[in-house]
C-alpha cells in the first residue's frame, strides 16, 4: 500500500512547483479523450438548434406546409371543368341546350350573360371561353391563346357543338384517365422540396451560423483554446447530417402518408443522396461565410447564391421550360443535380450508379468550395 | 522564478497605416499579476491578443514559457486561459453546458462543478447564459478560461461595465488564481483596478510603454504621494483670471514640499511630499497676494495623477 501514502505527498510537492498547473493539484484529475471536443461541439450545436423555435419551424414545419399547400392546390388538375359564357341573344338558350346534350357535357359548364357583362367576365378570367351565336346558326368563339385552359376549352366546346349538330367521328377512339401516384404534381414536387430544403438548411445552417459566431467573437474565443479546428468544422457538418435525416424522413414520410406518394428507390439511396447534398451545400455555405464579418452581409450573399437555383433548378416546375441553350448551365447547378438525382431515385427507382454524373456535379461543387473556404477562412 | 511571458520590440501595423503597437517590450515573471494600463485605443488589446497568439505581430518576438507561438501552439493553448474583451457566449446554452464545452477542449481540465463553485455560479448552472446578469456573464467568461486549468490567465478589460460589487468579486477570483501560483496579465483602463490588483504594471499610450513598475514605484516617481488641489480668485473679483495666471505657478512651485505644479481648468494641483508643511505656506502665500482661496482639498496621489503627469491627459476622457 505504499502508493497510497506517497500519493498525497506527491500532490503537495506539485503545489509548490513553479510553472506547474496553478489550480488545485489536490482535485481529481480528469483526462479528456481525443474526441471529447468534437462530441461536446456536436451536442451543443444540436441543443442550440432544438432551443431555437425559428429553426424548428423553417427546417421542419415550413417544407411540410409548402408540400401540403401545393399538393392541395394542384390536386384536381386533371379533372378540370371548362367554364364558358354564352352571349345573350337569339340562339343563346339553344346553344346551352346543345352543350348539355353533347357527349362532352360533363366537362363543360355554361352560363348566359348580356354581351358586355359576358365579355368583361371572360377578360377577367372568370370564364375560359365566350361563345357568341351567329345569325346564320354558326358560332363565334372569344378565347385567350395565352391561357392554356382557354385553348383547351375552345377545342372542347367546338367538338361538343359540332357533334351536337350532327358531326360524326371519322374513327372510334377511347380514353382512360391516368392520375396514378407517381405521375402527379405532388410526386414531382416533393423531391424538389427535399432538394431545396437541403440547400436552404445547408447554406443557413453552416454559412449563417458561422458568421453569427464570428460576429459574436465566439470563433475567436474557440481558437484561443486547444480546440482542434477540424473538430469544429466536423461537428458542424455532423449536425447538418443529423438534421438531414430528420428533414428527409419527415418530408418523405409526409408525402407517403398524406399523398400516397410511391418511393421506388431504396431509403438508403435517398438518405445517401441527402447526405451528399447536405455536405455539398454545407461546403458552399462555408465558402459563402469564409470572410463575412456581419450577418447582414452574409444573408445577402446566401440569397444571391441560392436565387438562381430556386428559379432554374426545377424545384416547383420542370427546367425543361427554359430555352435549350440554357440547359447545360442549369444542369451544372448543384441543386439541379440533387433534384434530378432525388427524382430519379424516388419516382423512378433509379440506382445510385446511374446517378453518378449528377453525384459528381454535387461532389465537385462541395469539394472545391470546401478547399477554397479553408484557404480563405477567417476565425477572428 | 523564470519568465512566463516575454515580448521584445513588439510592433503591429494595421493595413500598413495604423500603428497600434510601436515597439513594446515586456518581461513578466511566473506568479506575477501584471497590468497593462492605458486609455482606450492605446494598443492594449492588440498587445494582449498578440501575446495570446490570436494576432500576428508585424515585427518583434513573443515567448510564452520560452516558446514561440509557431513552435507548438496547441501545447501553449493548454497552458493559457483567456477572457476576450467581448465574447457573446451562446445564449441558449446553460452555464453548465458552456463550461462542459470549454472543458472538453483541454487534455486535463478541472472539474466544471468545482470551477462553477469557485466563481459562485453553482446556483446558476442550469440557467441559460442569456438570462445572466452582466457580472455573472463576466464571471462565466473567466470560468471558461479557468476550466482548462491554465498557468497563465489573460484578461482583457475584465471589469469594464460592471457594477462595483461584481468588480470586487472578479478581483477576488484573480487573486485566488494568483495565490495558487498562476500568472496573470490583464488590461484595464481603471486605475483603481490596476492599483489594487497588479504587482507590476506598464502604462501604455499610443502603442508604447511610457512607464513601468509597481504601482507604488510609479506613484513615488511623481515625486510626491499627496496631491493638494485648490482654486483661488483675486480678492473681491472672481471673474477674469481666477486662480491667477501661470506667473503664479512659479510661486506655488516654490512652496515647501512641492514637487510639481499642474493646472486643470481653474484648479491648481500640487504634488507634495508633506502636506502639513505645504498647506500653511500656501495659505500664507494666498493671503500675501491678496487673493482668496475658493476651494482646497488634499488626497493620496493615484495612478491617474501619474498618467496625467506623463501625458497631460486623463485616462478616461469621454
Amino acid at each position: 500500500m505504499a502508493t497510497e501514502t506517497t500519493a498525497p505527498k506527491a500532490r503537495d510537492a506539485e503545489r509548490v512547483l513553479p510553472n506547474e498547473s496553478a489550480q488545485n493539484a489536490g482535485a481529481p484529475k480528469r483526462r479528456n479523450g481525443r474526441w471529447s471536443g468534437y462530441w461536446q461541439l456536436l451536442k451543443v450545436r444540436l441543443l442550440e438548434l432544438k432551443r431555437e423555435p425559428e429553426v424548428v419551424f423553417w427546417v421542419f414545419v415550413f417544407p411540410l406546409l409548402l408540400a401540403l399547400g401545393l399538393g392541395i392546390a394542384f390536386r384536381n388538375k386533371p379533372a378540370d371543368i371548362s367554364s364558358v359564357v354564352v352571349i345573350a341573344g337569339e340562339g343563346a338558350q339553344k346553344t346551352v341546350a346543345m352543350l348539355e346534350n353533347s357527349p362532352q357535357h360533363s366537362g363543360i359548364r355554361a352560363r348566359v350573360l348580356e354581351r358586355d357583362a359576358a365579355l368583361k367576365a371572360f377578360h377577367f378570367g372568370k370564364f375560359d371561353l365566350a361563345i357568341e351565336p351567329q345569325t346564320d346558326g354558326g358560332f363565334k368563339y372569344y378565347y385567350d391563346p395565352a391561357r392554356p385552359e382557354s385553348v383547351l376549352s375552345r377545342a372542347e366546346v367546338d367538338a361538343a357543338l359540332q357533334s351536337a349538330a350532327g358531326r360524326k367521328d371519322a374513327i372510334a377512339t377511347s380514353t382512360e384517365a391516368s392520375s396514378e401516384p407517381g405521375s402527379r404534381y405532388i410526386d414531382f414536387l416533393i423531391p424538389g422540396l427535399l432538394g431545396m430544403n437541403l440547400m436552404n438548411s445547408g447554406m443557413w445552417g453552416i454559412g449563417f451560423a458561422l458568421v453569427e459566431m464570428r460576429q459574436r467573437k465566439l470563433l475567436k474565443r474557440f481558437v484561443a483554446t486547444p480546440m482542434r479546428r477540424t473538430d469544429f468544422l466536423l461537428a458542424l457538418t455532423s449536425s447538418r447530417l443529423v438534421l438531414m435525416v430528420i428533414e428527409v424522413g419527415l418530408l418523405l414520410g409526409f408525402g407517403v402518408v398524406v399523398f400516397h406518394m410511391p418511393v421506388l428507390g431504396s431509403i438508403f439511396s435517398v438518405m445517401l443522396l441527402g447526405a451528399i447534398g447536405a455536405v455539398s451545400f454545407g461546403g458552399i455555405g462555408l465558402l459563402t461565410a469564409c470572410r463575412a464579418q456581419k450577418i447582414e452581409s452574409v444573408s445577402g450573399l446566401i440569397n444571391l447564391v441560392m436565387m438562381p437555383m430556386w428559379i432554374f433548378s426545377g424545384v416547383f416546375f420542370s427546367y425543361e421550360r427554359f430555352p435549350a441553350i440554357t440547359q447545360i448551365f442549369i444542369k451544372a447547378l448543384p441543386l439541379t443535380a440533387l433534384n434530378d438525382a432525388l427524382r430519379a431515385t424516388i419516382i423512378e427507382g433509379a440506382s445510385l450508379a446511374s446517378q453518378s454524373g449528377r453525384l459528381l456535379v454535387l461532389v465537385l461543387w462541395g469539394g472545391i468550395s470546401f478547399v477554397l473556404a479553408l484557404k480563405w477562412f477567417r476565425w477572428t | 522564478m523564470g519568465l512566463t511571458i516575454e515580448c521584445t520590440d513588439l510592433r503591429k501595423t494595421y493595413d500598413g497605416k495604423v500603428e497600434a503597437v510601436r515597439g513594446l517590450t515586456l518581461r513578466i515573471a511566473s506568479g506575477e499579476c501584471f497590468g497593462l494600463l492605458g486609455p482606450n485605443g492605446a494598443g492594449k488589446t492588440t498587445t494582449i491578443e498578440i501575446l495570446e497568439g490570436l494576432l500576428a505581430s508585424t515585427s518583434g518576438e513573443v515567448r510564452i514559457f520560452g516558446k514561440a507561438w509557431t513552435e507548438n501552439p496547441r501545447q501553449l493553448r493548454e497552458w493559457i486561459g483567456i477572457s476576450l474583451q467581448e465574447t457573446r457566449l451562446s445564449e441558449k446554452l446553460t452555464v453548465r453546458e458552456t463550461i462542459e464545452l470549454f472543458a472538453s477542449f483541454y487534455d486535463e481540465p478541472r472539474a466544471p462543478e468545482e470551477v462553477l463553485e469557485e466563481l459562485q455560479l453553482t446556483e446558476k448552472s442550469d440557467s441559460w447564459v442569456g438570462k445572466l446578469s452582466g457580472g455573472q456573464k463576466q464571471r462565466l467568461a473567466v470560468a471558461t478560461a479557468l476550466v482548462g486549468n491554465p498557468r497563465i490567465l489573460f484578461l482583457d478589460e475584465p471589469t469594464t461595465g460592471l457594477d462595483p460589487q461584481s468588480r470586487r468579486q472578479l478581483w477576488d477570483i484573480v487573486r485566488g488564481f494568483q495565490k495558487k501560483g498562476g500568472t496573470v496579465l490583464l488590461t484595464t483602463h481603471y486605475m483603481d483596478e490596476a492599483e489594487r490588483l497588479c504587482d507590476r504594471l506598464a502604462i501604455v499610450d499610443h502603442g508604447v510603454i511610457i512607464a513601468q513598475g509597481t504601482p507604488a514605484d510609479l506613484i513615488d516617481r511623481l515625486g510626491g504621494h499627496h496631491v493638494v488641489e485648490f482654486q483661488v480668485s483675486a480678492n473681491g473679483n472672481s471673474d477674469g483670471n481666477a486662480s491667477g495666471d501661470s506667473a503664479d505657478d512659479a510661486d506655488w512651485r516654490a512652496l515647501p514640499g512641492v514637487e510639481s505644479v499642474r493646472r486643470e481648468n481653474s484648479t491648481v494641483c500640487l504634488s507634495v511630499h508633506e502636506p502639513h508643511l505645504t498647506i500653511p505656506a500656501l495659505l500664507a502665500s494666498v493671503e500675501g497676494k491678496g487673493q482668496r482661496l475658493e476651494h482646497l482639498s488634499t488626497r493620496q496621489a493615484s495612478l491617474e495623477d501619474v498618467f496625467v503627469r506623463l501625458t497631460g491627459r486623463h485616462l478616461r476622457e469621454d
